[in-house]
């Protein structure tokens, strides 16, 4: 299904995920990169050694959740904007997201948005949290959002409200 | 059909220009193409095929495909897609082959 | 008659690579470019590229173009970048005959000449395919990103490779409608990370589906589409109609290299390099000593492998013309190594398959 319609089935999402008790302790990355691809700045970019592709640049990016600190650098260096960070430290009732998001208008801190899945369609409700866009980002905004617990494998966008 | 805010690029338009387009008077920017000054205010047909006559717009926009020729003050067979846009021009469509006056 | 020493033909990231390359070995280089601006298709790649950082992976394209633009530069008059001046003949005595500012025709006489004039994009047959509002994918490219002109205000892309759901996505950041993606083939042939960030703005990617008419008067004012079977054959009663004023043609590129045939270069049909394509070495060198091709004009490939081989071209160009550095061989085996990663992978399948056959 994924090579046709582009859409991550759940089975294959849970398997980039960390197991929640990692999650639970603080913020880690989620790599959905699922083929092999010429590419490595996920790798280049982390502070931690924590992404590794390894010699061939095709190779699928390996993340190791006990070195990620979820400083979430490799989120706006993705080409393929393939990597968000996912942190379930702050509440035992919800799960915050760092996504890349790369249209405009921004949304603004406080605001609520409609939770899209995989598929872009409405989900579930979001606020946001921070949107954080500095020179180093280049242009690749990365916005916080915070998002009930049961919808951890199914949110990954946003779409603010008309 | 401008495009003024964009999250990863800046326009900087040049100056205005007036041109004429099939002789009514057009606006388009310094630095753009006839092609793209014309798809600004609207026009997508650029033209007759020689054959059919049938209409027709850009369709490469490198100067590849001959697709976007028009009279530009009076000379034919001008690929607007790739020539910038002065003051003053003549812009025509184009019906079928252009003659070489 | 002019005479230079290494000619480069183009300068998009093959052509730009290969000045750079060549000029640091200490080789003359005149640059011809046909367009009023340098960078060929870089100018308008507004999404980071893949890769690795030698080949400014995570960069913007059109970031790029700017970082290479720069390094010529540094080489000052040993590297001239003629504008608006297209190559128009390529003769047995190494002379180009270059038309400037569709004015202006002369000769240039060269010692070595690298080719490196790209691609042009591929047509798609179906009824009414001519009306204005039809256009090649990178063409809107063009419009929207160089010149800030939305195509239209609801776009249907046809072609799900790269370039399809790249300028989708872009289409998006500037605000247009992309009603639907749909490829004839039964699977999605962008990367899939490419096709994921679309798939998540909620666009329906449309496999085993084809444009069967376009509709309109004077411009496009609708398309219809429908399903196909494995042998490509349309399937009756599977028709869709999208109320679209925008058609983009995204059937992939063909590569642009009729100086090369016309100066006698041995040329092959190589499907897996998407058409004709010269016939060369390892180091990019033709048939004929000293002409040598770079970036898609060799075969399509991604901007990527266009700037390893520019790098490539370049350094080997200017070695023949007797500016070998001395570190020559680790910088050839370099280079080499970019484009065996880039194309060691699954999806680099296809181009190494065609590699193979081009090869002298």
């Amino acid at each position: 299904m994924f090579e046709k319609t582009g859409v991550a089935t759940r089975e294959m999402v849970i398997t980039k995920f960390p197991p929640i008790e990692r999650i639970n302790k603080g913020p880690v990355a989620v790599v959905e990169c699922y083929q092999k691809i010429p590419c490595n700045p996920c790798q280049t970019a982390c502070p931690c050694g924590a992404i590794r592709i390894g010699e061939d640049i095709n190779e699928i990016p390996q993340r190791d959740e006990s070195l990620c600190t979820g400083c979430g650098i490799c989120v706006a260096k993705c080409p393929g904007l393939s990597i968000m960070i996912v942190d379930g430290s702050k509440s035992d009732k919800t799960i915050e997201f760092r996504i890349p998001y790369e249209f405009m208008p921004l949304p603004e801190a406080g605001e609520r948005v409609i939770g899209l899945d995989r598929a872009g369609q409405p989900v579930c409700e979001a606020t946001v949290k921070r949107v954080m866009n500095p020179p180093a980002f280049d242009r690749t905004p990365v916005v916080t959002l915070e998002v009930d617990r049961e919808f951890i494998y199914d949110f990954r966008n946003f779409r603010r409200e008309a | 059909m401008r495009i003024t805010k964009h999250p990863i690029l800046t326009f900087e338009r040049g100056r205005e220009l007036s041109f004429t387009f099939n002789g009514q008077p057009m606006k388009g920017y310094e630095g753009e193409t006839i092609a793209a000054a014309l798809h600004a205010a609207g026009v997508k047909e650029l033209g007759k095929s020689s054959e059919m006559h049938r209409p027709r717009g850009f369709y490469c926009a490198i100067g590849n495909c001959a697709s976007c020729q028009m009279i530009v003050d009076g000379e034919p067979n001008v690929r607007t897609c790739i020539t910038l846009l002065r003051e003053g021009m003549s812009v025509e469509t184009q019906n079928g082959k252009g003659r070489i006056k | 008659m002019r005479e230079v020493e290494l000619l480069i033909i183009g300068s998009g990231p093959a052509g730009l690579c290969a000045a750079i390359s060549a000029a640091s070995s200490g080789a003359s280089v005149l640059i011809l470019e046909r367009s009023f601006k340098p960078g060929g298709q870089l100018i308008k790649q507004t999404h980071m590229f893949f890769g690795s950082e030698s080949q400014y992976a995570s960069y913007r394209g059109v970031d790029i173009a700017g970082i290479l633009l720069e390094k010529l530069k540094e080489y000052g008059e040993r590297i001239e970048l003629m504008l608006n001046a297209t190559a128009v003949g390529f003769y047995e005595d190494n002379v180009v005959t270059v038309l400037k500012d569709e004015k202006e025709y002369f000769k240039i006489r060269a010692k070595s000449v690298i080719c490196a004039t790209g691609a042009f994009e591929k047509s798609l047959a179906f009824p009414n395919n001519d009306l204005p509002g039809i256009y090649g994918a990178g063409a809107v490219q063009t419009l929207m990103n160089v010149y800030g002109i939305r195509p239209g205000n609801r776009v249907l892309m046809v072609g799900a490779g790269n370039i399809g759901v790249i300028v989708s996505y872009q289409l998006m950041q500037a605000g247009i409608e992309v009603a639907a993606v749909l490829d004839a083939a039964p699977r999605i042939g962008a990367y899939l990370v490419h096709a994921s960030k679309l798939a998540r703005m909620g666009v329906p990617i449309l496999t085993s589906h084809t444009v069967k008419e376009a509709i309109g008067k004077d411009c496009l004012e609708a398309a219809v589409v429908c399903e196909v079977d494995e042998r490509f054959n349309p399937i009756p009663g599977t028709e869709k109609r999208f109320d679209v004023d925008v058609l983009c043609i995204s059937v992939g590129l063909s590569p642009l290299n009729e100086l090369l045939a016309m100066r006698g270069v041995e040329m092959k049909y190589v499907p897996q390099l998407s058409g004709s394509v010269p016939m060369r070495s390892e180091n990019c060198e033709t048939c004929i000593p000293g002409i040598f091709v770079a970036g898609d004009a060799s075969g399509i490939e991604e901007a990527s492998s266009a700037m390893a081989e520019g790098y490539l071209a370049g350094l080997c160009a200017a070695a023949k013309l007797g500016y070998a550095p001395e570190d020559f061989e680790q910088r050839r085996s370099e280079y080499l190594k970019q484009l065996e990663d880039l194309r060691s992978g699954p999806v680099g399948e296809r181009i190494r398959a065609g590699m193979k056959i081009s090869q002298l």
